[in-house]
């Protein structure tokens, strides 16, 4: 009874801590003992952000050991249907909300905020010893991967005249996977749609074997894995009309890189970020991401736009 | 003179035959190990076991992953045991031969046929969803039981039919009851057959990984399930992530990785082998 007492007034006291305006890293680990606080964050989503999501929690851990995060990878629709039934705090994506995800949202009263943290280029690759391609146009690459060039567009030279009279094989991730999705939204114009007869995987390492040992092969997944396997593999410029841009961490950043780069989000559950611990994660993420997101692979903002993101968490949080 | 020479060649051919069937399996299983090892066996030690994951490959571990594959295995064995075992007694020592038996028959050899990640939406259904189990361990287990049951049924009804008939009808014959004579004679009998089903069967479930993402196992967890109704991670996950990252580390870890899920999988089925030889020695008629 006694010792109920004592945390009780304990816990009061920390509460009253926590809710001074002047936040140090001195009460911080006051504050996940506020009284909507259930120690624990549960996050869910795109396998692409997961690196990003899971060096947060890497470091979060560090600095809060007493608020569980976990990171699941259902991929970003999975992940869509969890988060719309308020079953995880946060979704990591890799591409914006569909319209038929707002819907299941709204129809159990899910409301949410979305950031972006980090961007993502698709690089186009060949094999090394590809000596003829110098760049291709979107027009080309859709010409390529569009449904119509199933069976028809097979080898090289009906690409450009005067490339080889070679077989043209193809490498691309799975149709479960958000890159696909975002490369044919982006090239095609139509999400989901491309040919059918090419050489898929959703294990993006799988890609970079096929293309590296086959010279009339041409393949497209996250920049990263090219930024790993430099010596196995050729980047191509992509151009969109003005001029052929090879992707690096600058023409992503400035988005002369178009169309083939993307935003990755976090979407958060509003109800979620009212407890202290979602909302020091968020916090955490926000003002650790540009650093971390190299660190993994992926292409910061600017500092001027995590400036806006957190501008944006701040704005929200005075809604609540 | 003609036709031994004959049957000597063929019976030759066939032992031949045979030594390929065998080398093929092992030649697989040597190619596995021998690459496996090559790149993992150098990741291997104690930080590797101790450690939380980590987005620096060197400095990742598989901690919560090996010690959610032990709950997982435990609950399992816990769970699926009894049930497959008692619906194999029920199948096989009380039910009529007859139509319902049949159907139940074939059902049960179906259900060994169901893509494992069918199980994963159907456990996402009842444990997670109508249940409220969560995301725990206890649901991953029961999934998992579910999934490897039809196998234990069936090799243990086996099991049960190599029993003797005459050891049955002695036991009812001294006056022992239906029950008495299962319990006393024909489980122990039965059990070292029934130990290989559900050694296979365990073997089975420890590398699954389709049913449990489904259900929501997760995949960064900073922390060891201390219930059953705790979040976990299992090694097939923790493998299967590590081996679709850009960066070389992680396949050094995800090889470092199936070593351990192998030498679990060794040590566990060789715990079962030396229990069932024992439990072999042990009968006399």
């Amino acid at each position: 009874m006694k010792k109920g007492a004592l945390f009780i007034a304990i816990s009061f006291i920390l509460v009253a801590c926590s809710t001074s305006p002047n936040t140090d890293m001195a009460n911080e680990e006051t504050s996940n003992r506020e009284v909507e606080s259930i120690g624990q964050v549960s996050i869910d989503g795109s396998s692409t952000v997961f690196p990003v999501t899971e060096a947060v929690a890497e470091e979060f851990y560090a600095v809060n050991p007493d608020i569980k995060v976990t990171v699941g990878l259902s991929g970003t629709g999975g992940g869509f249907k969890k988060f719309c039934r308020g079953e995880t705090d946060v979704n990591d994506a890799s591409r914006p909300i569909k319209e038929t995800e707002i819907e299941l949202c709204d129809s159990s009263g899910i409301d949410y905020v979305d950031f972006t943290v980090a961007y993502d280029g698709l690089a186009v690759i060949v094999h090394p010893d590809n000596d003829w391609v110098d760049e291709l146009t979107v027009a080309e690459l859709k010409m390529m991967w569009e449904p119509d060039a199933q069976g028809e567009i097979t080898k090289w030279n009906q690409i450009r005249d005067e490339w080889p009279d070679e077989e043209l094989s193809l490498y691309g991730p799975g149709t479960a996977s958000g890159t696909f999705d975002y490369f044919t939204e982006a090239i095609v114009g139509e999400e989901g749609a491309s040919r059918g007869d090419y050489t898929a995987s959703e294990d993006d390492n799988v890609l970079v074997q096929g293309v590296a040992s086959d010279k009339y092969a041409l393949g497209f997944f996250g920049l990263a894995y090219y930024e790993e396997n430099k010596d196995k593999l050729s980047l191509v410029p992509v151009n969109n009309g003005d001029e052929a841009v090879l992707p690096s961490e600058e023409t992503v950043k400035n988005g002369t890189y178009s169309p083939l780069s993307r935003p990755l989000f976090i979407y958060l559950n509003d109800q979620a970020l009212a407890r202290e611990d979602a909302a020091e994660f968020t916090q955490f993420y926000l003002e650790t991401a540009g650093e971390l997101v190299s660190e993994v692979g992926y292409i910061p903002l600017t500092d001027e736009e995590y400036a806006a993101e957190m501008e944006k968490y701040e704005t929200f949080l005075e809604t609540l | 003179m003609n036709r031994i020479t004959r049957s000597k060649i063929i019976d030759q051919l066939f032992k031949y035959f045979g030594i390929l069937c065998t080398s093929i399996g092992l030649i697989m299983l040597a190619a596995l190990l021998i690459n496996v090892f090559s790149d993992g066996f150098g990741r291997l030690s104690i930080d590797f076991f101790t450690a939380l994951p980590s987005r620096f490959p060197e400095k990742a571990g598989i901690l919560t992953a090996w010690t959610g594959t032990l709950w997982i295995f435990g609950l399992t064995i816990l769970i699926a045991i009894p049930l497959g075992v008692g619906a194999a007694i029920y199948l096989e020592e009380y039910t009529r031969k007859g139509f319902l038996s049949n159907v139940l028959e074939i059902n049960i050899a179906n259900l060994a046929g169901i893509p494992s990640i069918i199980y994963g939406i159907l456990g996402l259904t009842i444990f997670v969803r109508t249940l409220r189990l969560g995301e725990s361990v206890l649901s991953g287990a029961l999934i998992l039981s579910l999934l490897i049951m039809p196998i234990i049924v069936v090799s243990t009804r086996e099991a049960l039919r190599a029993v003797p008939k005459t050891i049955k009808e002695a036991s009812l014959a001294l006056g022992a009851s239906q029950w008495q004579t299962i319990w006393h004679q024909v489980l122990p009998a039965a059990f070292p057959n029934i130990l290989t089903g559900i050694i296979l069967a365990l073997s089975r479930a420890i590398g699954e990984t389709a049913p449990l993402i489904m259900i929501g196992a997760l995949t960064y967890v900073p922390f060891v399930a201390k219930s059953p109704l705790d979040e976990f991670t299992v090694l097939p996950i923790q493998i299967f992530n590590w081996i679709s990252r850009p960066q070389a580390g992680f396949a050094i870890n995800a090889a470092a990785g199936i070593i351990v899920l192998l030498g679990i999988v060794f040590v566990l089925n060789g715990i079962a082998v030396v229990i069932r030889q024992r439990a072999r020695n042990k009968i006399k008629w």
